[in-house]
């Protein structure tokens, strides 16, 4: 159970944080330039969190008490191959639920 | 007729996102779902919607509060997902740096990753719209997804508490990362940026208050900058 103070805290925190980065070139440095090396570093960070972010829970999920689980993994390959060929994110969404609950079913 | 050209700029956004209701609804469901599951009330879930509206970002934070990582970790690696909002507002910048502040707030408080794709294209494509035309644009980009995100959290969050665990829907997030993230290797240095902090995340899984998604992040953000001031050096050098 998450506690509620701690959960507003994120909840505020996170929503007065997304607006500043929201607003901070548009809003407040208006029309100024960016280095280069700063903006060369920002256009990988959401390739670089969210691989980093899953990637623990795909090969150790916390649903099988950490031990690696094929139809979970299965999944995660079919959802990140089908994403690469077709660059449709429901498609790849769609192939990962598919396999995941295929498997589940079939390894039961 | 200059509230004429305005209007229409409005309609042609509105039919310009109106394709990304499709992504919105599953995934908007899907986190108010997921929030219930956590055992966030319908009020929470909707009030983390309403004041965020950052898919990934929410998900990450969900994900981290369920695993009990300290606020601050919960906070900087929720923010981090969000960075790529700085670079929207970057990009957005020259566009409509110059329009009132007041509207420049609301289309801040309303970019996401459809509204800015879709805007961004179109004023590329369009250089000679004036500024309100823009503006108009933005927020009927808008005007499909964001409702609809709040609605659709809400319906998640009201069938959230009947879905049995063997639904497996722990991996729901998951799935939906990989499918989000993949579209976007576009380039060696994309596709380096993600081997390197998935390596250096499972390396770092031991790391207390879950820093180890920050330190892979920096890792995979530092790799995937290098790769790309090497590649641009080898392009220089070959057209020489």
């Amino acid at each position: 159970m998450i506690d509620p103070v701690t959960l507003w805290t994120v909840i505020i925190g996170l929503g007065l944080g997304s607006f500043f980065l929201r607003f901070v070139f548009t809003g407040l440095v208006g029309n100024r330039a960016m280095p280069d090396w700063l903006l060369r570093h920002l256009r990988y960070t959401a390739v670089a969190i969210l691989p980093a972010l899953v990637a623990p829970q795909v090969l150790w999920p916390a649903a099988t008490g950490g031990e690696t689980d094929p139809a979970r993994l299965a999944a995660a390959v079919a959802a990140l191959t089908v994403g690469l060929l077709t660059k449709n994110v429901i498609a790849a969404m769609l192939s990962g639920g598919f396999t995941l609950y295929g498997l589940l079913y079939l390894l039961g | 007729m200059a509230i004429t050209t305005v209007k229409s700029a409005y309609f042609s956004g509105v039919a310009a996102g109106a394709p990304f209701i499709l992504v919105i609804i599953p995934f908007a469901s899907l986190f108010g779902l997921l929030a219930t599951e956590a055992g966030l009330s319908v009020v929470q879930t909707l009030s983390f919607s309403v004041v965020v509206i950052a898919g990934a970002a929410q998900f990450t934070a969900l994900q981290l509060m369920v695993e009990d990582a300290p606020t601050l970790v919960v906070l900087a690696s929720a923010l981090a997902v969000n960075l790529r909002m700085a670079m929207y507002s970057a990009s957005l910048t020259p566009y409509i740096g110059s329009a009132p502040l007041w509207q420049r707030a609301c289309a801040a408080y309303l970019t996401v990753d459809q509204s800015y794709v879709v805007a961004v294209a179109k004023y590329e494509r369009s250089p000679d719209m004036t500024l309100p035309e823009r503006m108009g644009y933005f927020f009927g980009a808008v005007t499909p997804i964001v409702p609809l995100w709040y609605m659709f959290t809400l319906v998640g969050a009201l069938l959230g508490a009947q879905v049995p665990d063997s639904w497996a829907l722990d991996f729901a997030i998951p799935i939906t990362f990989l499918a989000m993230i993949a579209p976007m290797f576009r380039t060696l240095a994309h596709v380096v940026a993600a081997l390197v902090a998935v390596v250096v995340s499972l390396l770092c899984a031991g790391v207390p208050y879950s820093l180890g998604l920050i330190i892979a992040g920096v890792a995979g953000m530092m790799a995937g900058a290098q790769v790309e001031l090497w590649t641009a050096r080898r392009a220089a050098e070959d057209s020489v």
